[in-house]
């Protein structure tokens, strides 16, 4: 309960408590080879449309141009190019593991040499200089890796 | 008023399950290319679609967006219904009425799986003075079964007639989540979920997606199913908190079948109906909702399951597919409801099938205890 300071008496608000909702989501065999794949041998896979061609990177299971169900899964690199970037100065804390990221830090969308499409992650660069569009930059993995998006730590600006 | 013409042209849906290992959209797009085939059309042939989903229920928000590529709307019109799949086909039908659209594509999907019923169904309700009592669908079903039995002197074996039966019936079909051979003593004995209801009066919690194509005339020469044409439809809410409502009076449910009922020219829905579907999402229901939709007098639910009436081989067997206590994917349940019917009029329902089914009733609903009630009535 939360009173109003200027009229005490007036009752305004009532809070949810710690909410509690919690999920298991389902990964299906993409997303699950996907993780594995970063987790085992520290290397991507994107999945390819049998119509178009397009690899998709972190991989789903329609191509919603062509309509069509996706399956073959191929590798890309771990190398790629910063397509969007911005540098985080008001962070917050994460609701799943309730860790707040120390600001600044960089975040951005990577398209991986061999992928039509980006995949969003951390920068270890907050230099305006070198945080670039069009930045070639390498992916980094965590020692200790538990086949979550998380096993990639961050991702290197290299040139 | 007369209905302008428009037809379920197209149905599919997936097979329903606790913990599918797909995800919702590998399920969507399952169901929505299912019914396209079924139509005999492709993607192409639609002009709209309508999506059908939950964010508690799919554990992120606008969740509908997610969707999008699945449900096949890349440069296509998309929009959707947050509640029973009924009431998006009811969405998607006023859509292709509307003039602006010639075929329609609904698809609705749920991973019940993923999430916590009850944690989920108790953010239905209001935050301030029912939702700290810890109160979900299946207390409040509870309520609302035993305002039943005060009121009709129905009993908890009654219900378990009804388990029994559409339990039974989940058997013939292929997509049902939990067919079995039940005796109301196994009803009886099950474990007390909320007195009055035990574990076989509740329907499961399940996993799946299902979809409809709807055309008008001019649309129908994409397609090459025969259409089951909507004859009537109607809809109607009663409040939303609960304690403001009579719960053991189907008021809402009455007003939306008797407008169908007109629209349809049916005067009396027993001997005028082949086939009907109902959202029995707890046994009790289907009772209330035979007085609900005017198959029986008010208070004689139990006395019209009693006669055999509603059993398969009976004069209007009710949830020849098992309905919604053999398998639930919330959400979805309600268009299973439409499809089911749908089937039945074509002659499609294989096992289930009612022999020579010509017109039949599919009923959805949304909200606590029946809240608002979604009624149509398809023909061949």
């Amino acid at each position: 309960m939360t009173k109003d300071k200027k009229n005490p008496n007036e009752l305004l608000y009532i809070t949810s408590g710690e909410m509690y909702q919690p999920y298991r989501y389902t990964l299906s065999s993409l997303s699950g080879r996907f993780l594995t794949e970063i987790k085992e041998k520290k290397k991507f896979l994107g999945v390819k449309c049998p119509e178009c061609g397009r690899v998709y990177v972190p991989p789903r299971a329609v191509c919603g141009r062509c309509y069509a169900r996706m399956n073959e899964m191929v590798q890309v690199s771990d190398e790629g190019e910063v397509v969007a970037c911005a540098i985080v100065e008001f962070g917050f804390v994460d609701p799943s593991t309730g860790i707040e990221r120390p600001v600044p830090y960089g975040t951005a969308f990577i398209r991986l040499d061999g992928a039509d499409t980006a995949l969003s992650h951390f920068l270890d660069c907050v230099d305006r200089e070198k945080l670039k569009v069009g930045a070639r930059v390498r992916a980094v993995f965590e020692e200790e890796r538990t086949g979550s998006i998380m096993d990639i730590k961050h991702f290197e600006v290299i040139d | 008023m007369k209905m302008e013409e428009v037809a379920v042209v197209g149905a599919g849906q997936t097979v329903f399950g606790f913990d599918r290992k797909e995800t919702f959209e590998e399920l969507v797009f399952e169901a929505a290319t299912a019914a396209l085939s079924d139509a005999g059309g492709s993607i192409g042939d639609i002009d709209n679609i309508v999506t059908v989903s939950n964010d508690f229920w799919d554990g992120r928000t606008i969740s509908s967006m997610s969707v999008m590529s699945a449900a096949g709307s890349w440069n296509k019109d998309i929009s959707t219904v947050e509640g029973d799949g009924m009431f998006g086909a009811v969405y998607g039908m006023m859509r292709t009425l509307s003039g602006s659209f010639d075929a329609t594509l609904v698809v609705a999907h749920v991973k019940g799986s993923e999430g916590r019923m009850n944690l989920i169904t108790n953010g239905m309700f209001d935050p301030i003075y029912q939702r700290p009592l810890g109160i979900d669908a299946t207390i409040s079903a509870a309520l609302q079964a035993r305002c039943y039995m005060e009121r009709t002197g129905a009993g908890e074996e009654d219900f378990a007639r009804v388990s029994v039966k559409n339990h039974g019936n989940g058997l013939r079909n292929p997509h049902a989540h939990l067919g079995m051979e039940i005796t109301i003593d196994d009803v009886m004995r099950s474990r007390k979920i909320s007195d009055p209801l035990k574990l076989y009066d509740c329907s499961p919690v399940s996993d799946g997606a299902a979809a409809i194509v709807l055309s008008n005339r001019r649309g129908l020469k994409r397609f090459r199913q025969k259409p089951a044409w909507i004859r009537g439809a109607a809809y109607c809410s009663d409040s939303y908190t609960l304690g403001y409502r009579d719960l053991a009076d189907p008021r809402a449910l009455r007003a939306a079948a008797q407008k169908a009922y007109r629209m349809a020219g049916i005067a009396n829905p027993l001997k005028e109906l082949d086939a009907a579907e109902v959202y029995d999402a707890y046994s009790y229901m289907e009772l209330m909702w035979y007085e609900g939709l005017g198959l029986a007098a008010e208070g004689k639910g139990a006395e019209l399951l009693r006669s055999g009436a509603t059993e398969t081989g009976g004069e209007l067997p009710v949830n020849p597919s098992g309905g919604t206590l053999s398998a639930h994917p919330v959400l979805v349940a309600g268009l299973v409801r439409l499809i089911e019917a749908v089937l039945q009029v074509r002659g499609d329902a294989g096992r289930r099938q009612v022999p020579g089914a010509k017109r039949a009733l599919a009923h959805g609903i949304n909200g606590p205890c029946g809240q608002c009630h979604a009624v149509m009535i398809v023909e061949a």
